[in-house]
């Protein structure tokens, strides 16, 4: 396995194309490359903002655990995972997961499984702040991402 | 008697009311399922955290592990809820 996942933990805004263009530079053998993004919502007006919490060293040791097992079961030839932390308004991005493959389905079938397994494995917690009344309470895990993870 | 230390984040680390403490073992105490119940008898803050325990999730020296692993030689063990990223 000749790929290392470029994995990122950061604070600051990223820019996917910008990303994406880095990924692919100066290489002709990549066919299709699928870029997912996590979005902040706003939860119909109610949120101001998502605050990340995540646990430093061993969010960066997991996301390199989960890249590492997609490029075991998929022929990616490129890979990058970014994760923010700390405050997130409505409409910036969260997460960032771009697979490169030879053809689209390993591509699309990585980055799947990616996610999946980040929602549900990398150290990263999210607390609601509202915009009216007290602050929210951390965002609870849901069971549907258990099952998702649990189809891989 | 071993010293680790133990880190706690978001609502565990909230209610516990620190992130990290050092902490010398008792002896007895052979996995995270048995920290947890030595925990809940530190104080009304650690019984709060804890309480709801079945929902809290454990990393040995920032690896995910079970709540019946060995934490012989370990030197760092956290404690959190279940993970909401992505």
């Amino acid at each position: 396995m000749s790929i290392t996942a470029d994995i990122r933990v950061q604070t600051q805004n990223f820019d996917l194309a910008a990303e994406q263009r880095k990924l692919c530079a100066g290489r002709t053998d990549i066919g299709g490359v699928v870029a997912f993004s996590g979005i902040c919502r706003d939860e119909g007006g109610t949120l101001q903002a998502l605050e990340l919490e995540h646990f430093p060293g061993m969010a960066e040791a997991e996301m390199r655990r989960v890249a590492d097992k997609a490029l075991a079961r998929w022929p990616l030839m490129g890979l990058t995972i970014i994760h923010r932390h700390g405050r997130i308004a409505p409409g910036d991005e969260i997460v960032l997961v771009i697979a490169a493959s030879a053809h689209r389905r390993a591509a699309f079938e990585a980055a799947g499984f990616l996610m999946d397994f980040l929602k549900t494995r990398a150290p990263f917690w999210k607390k609601e702040h509202r915009l009216e009344g007290p602050t929210g309470g951390w965002v609870e895990a849901k069971a549907e991402d258990d099952d998702a993870a649990a189809r891989w | 008697m071993p010293t680790v230390t133990l880190r706690y984040f978001a609502w565990v680390r909230e209610r516990v009311g620190t992130d990290s403490e050092a902490v010398e073992l008792p002896a007895g105490i052979a996995t995270p399922d048995a920290l947890i119940g030595w925990l809940k008898t530190r104080g009304e803050h650690y019984a709060h955290a804890f309480g709801d325990d079945a929902a809290i999730r454990v990393a040995i020296d920032q690896v995910h592990a079970g709540r019946d692993d060995d934490i012989a030689g370990a030197s760092e063990i956290a404690f959190f809820p279940p993970m909401t990223g992505g």
